[in-house]
């Protein structure tokens, strides 16, 4: 066997299949890369057809031949629809998923916590307090102005959360502590405030249980391209994070301050979630359940969870919405409640078959 | 006295603001197997969090190769200096070979991702380690000894000249125990500097060859095991009355503790 061509997960000194002291549900290091790639594989696959069906389905049904009309042919009746609605409500479900899924991923591997999620961060709440007090004190304003405020509430929520749990001496305990705090108070807040002024509650309605409607108004490129940046980013704390995970003082030994690590993380999970919070509110289950179905099949290794919760949240959110879609006809069910309905019950079950690795 | 590859200096460590020890000074001897004992709480932990940088003196320095190891880039301390805490962390369903592979860390990078030179080290430290035949299996399934040796495997897998060991014994049962001391003795052997915590003092007697025996925060003795392991060193850092013979396979110092008047009874 040739050294070079292996790669780092064939790194065995014992030739695959001759190892007695291999447990009966180890599989071969060789197949078990196979699988991840083709799981990559299988992945994209069905998220390019989730994206397809997403474009087809609506009020108004399409076709394959349609669709493809729709985005090629301007003068074709599809056209309008495809471009100013559909395709807008597409792109921003896959970038909204990839940025909760990756960041669940990164709030998990950060706080060594299997049940954190972005939210744990007071994301979602800091956005909610933002938009409520904006439409308390300013009244109306457009899609773009509850964009704006929810991303800075959000990015000002969790640097408060990181402030809260000792900055620099921030452990994961803490980091839960502070998170569930802020959380507290920022509902207790948003409530008296929705109680007191139903203007505000009436606003604030339809933001505050996730939906994807409003893509065609929402800033796509700013929208797409922080996330991009943000998950490049993300990715690459893949080798640090996996020095983290063995402890602190094991990655300090190891060359990593988990000081440094836990600002980078926290500033790529701010953007990630604060983004896709402040376009389609607060969407709760992308990032907590994701990141678990991924490790049971990938196994620990950031560099493999990492991308994989990314393609799977995109893919998750995706079909939720396309699912909110068709059940309710001529409706629709708004994405946030698609996600809860189907990621409450799948975690309970998760949970109760312990498969929620330890971390 | 050899060159100290390792040292604090007027050294004030601790925990937030309460200090365990105050100006301490400590030199670890290139090339000996120094182990740092003494009574719970005596502050010998602390000293080598400190010595690892994982914790900071709030006065005073601690020297690698003789700069201040704070100012020298984490990741190049981690090339010269490797650390097994007292417990470190296994991510569920992680195998052997991958958390071994994962003491390369120091020497990679962003454009320096895994190598044959990589792949070479893990196989190497895995037979010295003698867990080669565990490659495949998952870390959550092995016994505490073995599991010891991968852990030892993975800082060794950083290639570092000088070792620091946080109570690599404890929850291991005497086998187990003489097993890892034996491994330690073997790598010292081969050249390494080891620093490590150790309770039992026989073991540390038998296996060290520079002992440093702390209590309130505080050197009380130092120096080579024959030297320092006496009765009134004994007496004074542990309040034990003891008889210390030679021990009958090492020859080594071994502390027998008096027997006390009620236990003759």
């Amino acid at each position: 066997m040739s050294t070079a061509q292996r790669t780092r997960d064939q790194a065995r000194p014992t030739p695959a299949g001759l190892d007695p002291a291999r447990g009966p549900s180890e599989p071969a290091p060789r197949s078990r890369t196979a699988r991840r790639v083709s799981g990559l594989l299988v992945l994209t696959g069905a998220l390019c057809a989730l994206a397809v069906l997403s474009v087809a389905v609506g009020s108004r049904a399409m076709g394959l031949g349609e669709v493809w009309d729709g985005l090629a042919d301007p003068a074709s009746d599809a056209y309008p629809v495809v471009t100013e609605l559909r395709l807008p409500r597409t792109v921003l479900g896959l970038a909204a998923g990839a940025a909760l899924g990756l960041a669940g991923a990164l709030m998990q591997a950060m706080t060594r916590n299997p049940l954190a999620d972005p939210g744990l961060l007071g994301v979602n709440t800091g956005a909610a307090v933002a938009v409520v007090t904006a439409s308390y004190f300013i009244g109306s304003f457009g899609f773009l102005g509850t964009i704006s405020f929810a991303f800075v509430g959000a990015a000002v929520a969790a640097v408060a959360c990181y402030l809260i749990a000792g900055a620099a001496s921030a452990t994961p305990a803490r980091l839960a502590l502070a998170g569930a705090a802020v959380t507290a108070a920022g509902y207790a807040y948003v409530s008296a405030i929705q109680l007191m002024d139903a203007a505000t509650l009436d606003q604030m309605r339809f933001w505050s249980v996730g939906s994807l409607v409003n893509a065609h108004v929402a800033p796509m490129l700013p929208v797409v391209l922080l996330i991009a940046v943000a998950s490049a980013a993300g990715v690459l704390l893949a080798r640090p994070l996996n020095a983290l995970a063995l402890g602190d003082a094991t990655a300090t030994g190891l060359g990593v301050d988990p000081r440094v690590l836990r600002v980078a993380g926290i500033a790529v999970i701010t953007i990630l979630a604060g983004t896709a919070t402040a376009v389609c509110g607060p969407i709760v289950f992308v990032g907590l359940v994701v990141p678990h179905v991924v490790r049971s099949f990938t196994g620990p290794d950031q560099h493999w969870v990492l991308p994989y919760s990314a393609l799977a949240g995109a893919a998750f959110l995706v079909a939720a919405d396309v699912l909110g879609r068709v059940i309710a006809r001529p409706g629709e069910v708004q994405v946030g409640i698609v996600c809860a309905v189907f990621g409450g019950p799948f975690f309970l079950y998760l949970v109760s078959r312990r498969k929620v690795a330890r971390l | 006295m050899t060159a100290s590859p390792l040292a604090a200096q007027d050294a004030t460590i601790g925990y937030g603001r309460v200090a365990i020890s105050e100006g301490l000074n400590v030199d670890i001897p290139e090339g000996e197997f120094t182990v740092i004992l003494g009574p719970n709480a005596c502050g010998k932990s602390t000293l080598l969090k400190a010595l690892a940088r994982m914790l900071k003196p709030s006065a005073g320095r601690v020297l690698l190769d003789g700069k201040d190891i704070h100012s020298q880039p984490t990741r190049a301390v981690a090339r010269r200096l490797g650390l097994l805490p007292q417990s470190p962390i296994a991510p569920d369903g992680i195998t052997v070979a991958d958390l071994v592979a994962r003491g390369r860390y120091p020497h990679q990078g962003i454009l320096r991702q895994w190598s044959p030179e990589d792949e070479r080290v893990v196989a190497e430290v895995m037979a010295a380690t003698d867990i080669t035949e565990l490659a495949a299996r998952g870390v959550d399934e092995l016994s505490g000894g073995q599991r010891q040796r991968v852990w030892i495997a993975m800082v060794l897998a950083q290639q570092t000249p000088l070792l620091l060991l946080d109570e690599p014994t404890t929850y291991l049962d005497i086998t187990h125990q003489i097993e890892v001391l034996d491994l330690c003795a073997k790598l010292h052997r081969e050249g390494r500097t080891l620093v490590a915590v150790l309770h039992d003092l026989n073991q540390a007697a038998r296996y060290a060859t520079h002992l440093i025996a702390m209590r309130d925060g505080a050197v009380v003795a130092e120096g080579a095991p024959a030297d320092i392991v006496t009765a009134e060193t004994v007496r004074e850092v542990f309040d034990l009355p003891c008889r210390i013979i030679a021990d009958p396979e090492s020859g080594t110092p071994l502390v027998i503790p008096s027997a006390r008047a009620r236990d003759l009874v």
